[in-house]
C-alpha cells in the first residue's frame, strides 16, 4: 500500500506508460486521466493489483463541456476497503465516439452506465442492455447535456376529452426567466481572476 | 397432456403499496418461481441534477433535502461538505457536534421508517404502530431547531442555519433515556418471531465477493460481513472523537440486515447521547463574513451586514474552480456528491451517488431464483426510496 497518493499515482502510471495520460493529486484525490481504448485493462488492473485492489465501482458520472473538441467527460470513482483509499479515473469521449463498457469488471456499472447514457448520449460498447433509465419511456434527446433547455421539449397533461395523458409542446405562460448575477464589473476576484472577465470578452466578439 | 409453457410475465407496480413508492417491477415468473427482474425506475424523475446547475450554491441544499425524504439532512450533508471542501472552510466545533447529532436524528428515522415498515410488508403491523410515534418526537426535534419536519434546508454551507433553541437538549437527552426500551419492545415482537424468521432467513443472501461487485455500501455492506462504516474509516466532522461500533452480519440475507439496522439504532442513540455531553457553546457558522450569512439583529444597525446578506442571497459567493467526490455514511449507504465549480456562483455539475440506486440495480442478481412472495421481503431489506433513486 502507497500512503502518498501521488506515489501510487506514479505506480499506476509506471504499469501503463501509453495507456495513462495524466495523474493529478487535487485537493487529496487522485485523479487519472486514462485514454478510452484501455480503459478496461486500466480498471481490471486497479482492481486486481495487490498495491491497488479498487473493488469497488462506487460511481460513474457523466459532464459535459460543450466548448472541448472532446465533448464528454466519463469519470469513475473507485473505492479500495483494503487500503481505505479512493480513485477518479476520467476518459473524454466526443459526441460520435463509443466508450468501452466496464460492466464485465464491475456489475454495478450496468446501471450507471445507461444512466450516462440516458442523460448526455454517450453509448458504451459491449453493454449488455443499454436503454433509457431514468427519463420517461419514448424520451427523445438527452437532458443533461448543457444544449438542452431546462424546461425540456415536452410536456404531459391529462386530456378531459380525450380520457388520456396527452404530450405537446412546452408553453410557458412567461418566458423563462434565468438570473445572471456574473456582472463583468464587479464579484469576488478568485485565483482565476474577475469571474465577470471572461464574459466580458465574449461579450465583445458577440458569443454568448 | 402436452406440456405448457408456464413462464409468464408480471408486473409490479408502480402503485404496489410494498415497492416503497413508484417503482415499476418487471417480473418473468416460471410458476412462482422468478426467472427474471427487471425494474423500471425514473417514475419520479425531477431532474434535480439539471435544476442544480440553475441555481446558486445556496438555493441547492433543499433539493438535497427532497432527495431520500426519509433523512432529509443525511442528505444535505454530503453536499455541503463538499461545498465546504471546495470552498476550504473551517467549520466551529458547535456548528460540526450539531451536524453530527442531527445525522443520528436522521439515521434513525430512516430505519425506524426501514424496519418498522418491512415488518409491515411481511405481515407484522404492530412495531409500525409502536415506533412511529418516536419517529414523530424526532421529526418534532427537526421541527423545533429549523421549523421543518421533513425538507429542513437545515445544514448550511459554512454551518448550520440557527443554534439549538433553548431546552432542547434536555429534552433529547431525556428521549434517548426512554428510547432504546422500545428498541427492545421492537425486537420481542420480531427478531425471535417464527413468522418473521421463516420470511427473512436466507432470503437472498450476499456474499462479500457479491457485495464488493454490486458496489454496496452501508447496512447491505455491513450484513454481508464487511465491517465498514465510513463514519470510521474516513471520518469527517466530529466522528473520530465520539465512540461507537459497527455492527456485522454473517450471511448478508434480508434477517441480517434487519439486524443490522436495529443495532445502529441502539448506536445511533449512543452517538446522540456523546454529542449532547460533547457539545461546547460557540458560534454555529464560520466567522468568514463572505460565506455564512450575518444574524438579523446585526441587520438592524450595521450597514455592512445588510449589503452582505443582499449580496449572499441574490448573487450568492463563487466558489473557486475545483472537482471533489464528498461520500458520506448516510443511513442507506454511501451518499455521494461528485461536484464541479467553475468560480461562479452556480455548480457546473453535481453528480449525485445515491445509495439505494446502487442496491436497486442489483435486485434482479437478488431476486433470481426466490418465489414471488419474497420479492417484498427483497425489496424492503434493501431499504430503497425514490426520491433519492430517481432523483
Amino acid at each position: 500500500m502507497f500512503h502518498m497518493l501521488q506515489d501510487l499515482g506514479d505506480y499506476i502510471r509506471a504499469a501503463f506508460v501509453q495507456e495513462v495520460e495524466g495523474t493529478a493529486v487535487i485537493k487529496g484525490e487522485l485523479t487519472l486521466a486514462v485514454q478510452r481504448s484501455s480503459l478496461v485493462k486500466v480498471l481490471t488492473f486497479l482492481r486486481d493489483d495487490a498495491h491497488c485492489q479498487f473493488q469497488q465501482l462506487m460511481f460513474i458520472a457523466g459532464a459535459d463541456y460543450p466548448e472541448r473538441e472532446q465533448r464528454f467527460e466519463v469519470i469513475y470513482h473507485l473505492l479500495s476497503l483494503r487500503h481505505n483509499q479512493r480513485i477518479r479515473v476520467r476518459v473524454e469521449v466526443s459526441e460520435e465516439k463509443l466508450v468501452p463498457s466496464v460492466t464485465g469488471v464491475f456489475s454495478s456499472a450496468n446501471w450507471f452506465e445507461r444512466e450516462v447514457w440516458d442523460m448526455y448520449g454517450v453509448a458504451f460498447t459491449d453493454h449488455p442492455d443499454l436503454r433509457r433509465l431514468l427519463t420517461d419511456y419514448g424520451f427523445e434527446g438527452h437532458p443533461l447535456c448543457k444544449d438542452f433547455p431546462l424546461t425540456g421539449y415536452m410536456e404531459v397533461r391529462y386530456d378531459e376529452e380525450r380520457k388520456r395523458v396527452i404530450y405537446e409542446p412546452v408553453k410557458l405562460a412567461q418566458e423563462f426567466r434565468t438570473f445572471d448575477f456574473l456582472s463583468p464589473w464587479e464579484g469576488y476576484s478568485g485565483p482565476q481572476g474577475l469571474p465577470g472577465e471572461k464574459k466580458k470578452k465574449n461579450h465583445a466578439v458577440g458569443k454568448k | 397432456m402436452a406440456q405448457v409453457n408456464t413462464t409468464f410475465t408480471l408486473n409490479f407496480g408502480p402503485q404496489h403499496p410494498s415497492a416503497h413508492g413508484v417503482l415499476r417491477l418487471v417480473l418473468e415468473l416460471s410458476g412462482e418461481v422468478i426467472e427474471r427482474a427487471d425494474p423500471h425506475i425514473g417514475l419520479l424523475h425531477r431532474g434535480t441534477e439539471k435544476l442544480i446547475e440553475h441555481k446558486t450554491y445556496a438555493q441547492v441544499t433543499p433539493y438535497f433535502d427532497r432527495l431520500d425524504y426519509c433523512a432529509p439532512m443525511s442528505m444535505e450533508h454530503s453536499f455541503v461538505l463538499a461545498t465546504e471542501r471546495l470552498l476550504g472552510v473551517e467549520l466551529p466545533k458547535r456548528a460540526q457536534y450539531i451536524r453530527v447529532l442531527y445525522a443520528e436524528i436522521s439515521r434513525l428515522m430512516s430505519h425506524i421508517l426501514n424496519v418498522t415498515s418491512y415488518a409491515l410488508d411481511i405481515g407484522a403491523m404492530t412495531p409500525l404502530l409502536w415506533l412511529f410515534e418516536e419517529r414523530e418526537r424526532l421529526m418534532g426535534f427537526y421541527e423545533r431547531v429549523c421549523g421543518a419536519r421533513m425538507h429542513a434546508n437545515y445544514f448550511r454551507i459554512g454551518g448550520v442555519s440557527r443554534d439549538m433553541p433553548k431546552g432542547l437538549a434536555e429534552d433529547m437527552s431525556l428521549w434517548c433515556e426512554t428510547f432504546p426500551r422500545l428498541i427492545d419492545d421492537m425486537e420481542s415482537l420480531l427478531t425471535e418471531n417464527r413468522i418473521f424468521k421463516q420470511r427473512t432467513v436466507d432470503i437472498s443472501p450476499v456474499t462479500i465477493e457479491q457485495a464488493m461487485d454490486w458496489g454496496f455500501s452501508g447496512p447491505m455492506l455491513r450484513a454481508a460481513g464487511v465491517p465498514w462504516d465510513l463514519r470510521k474509516a474516513q471520518p469527517y466532522e466530529v466522528y473520530e472523537e465520539l465512540d461507537f461500533e459497527i455492527p456485522v452480519g454473517r450471511k448478508g440475507d434480508a434477517y441480517d440486515r434487519y439486524l443490522v439496522r436495529v443495532e445502529e439504532m441502539r448506536q445511533s442513540v449512543h452517538l446522540m447521547k456523546q454529542c449532547l455531553e460533547k457539545m461546547p457553546t460557540g458560534p454555529i457558522q464560520t466567522e468568514n463574513k463572505k460565506i455564512g450569512p450575518p444574524r438579523r439583529e446585526e441587520m438592524k444597525s450595521s450597514m455592512e451586514a445588510l449589503i452582505h446578506h443582499f449580496k449572499l442571497f441574490s448573487e450568492g459567493f463563487h466558489v473557486p474552480s475545483g472537482e471533489v467526490y464528498v461520500a458520506t455514511e448516510a443511513p442507506k449507504g454511501e451518499f455521494g456528491v461528485y461536484l464541479v465549480a467553475d468560480s461562479t456562483n452556480r455548480p457546473y455539475r453535481c453528480a449525485i451517488r445515491s445509495p439505494g440506486y446502487v442496491h436497486l440495480s442489483a435486485t434482479d442478481m437478488l431476486a433470481r431464483g426466490h418465489m414471488l412472495a419474497d420479492i417484498t421481503a427483497i425489496i424492503g431489506s434493501l431499504d430503497v426510496v425514490f426520491g433519492e433513486i430517481d432523483r
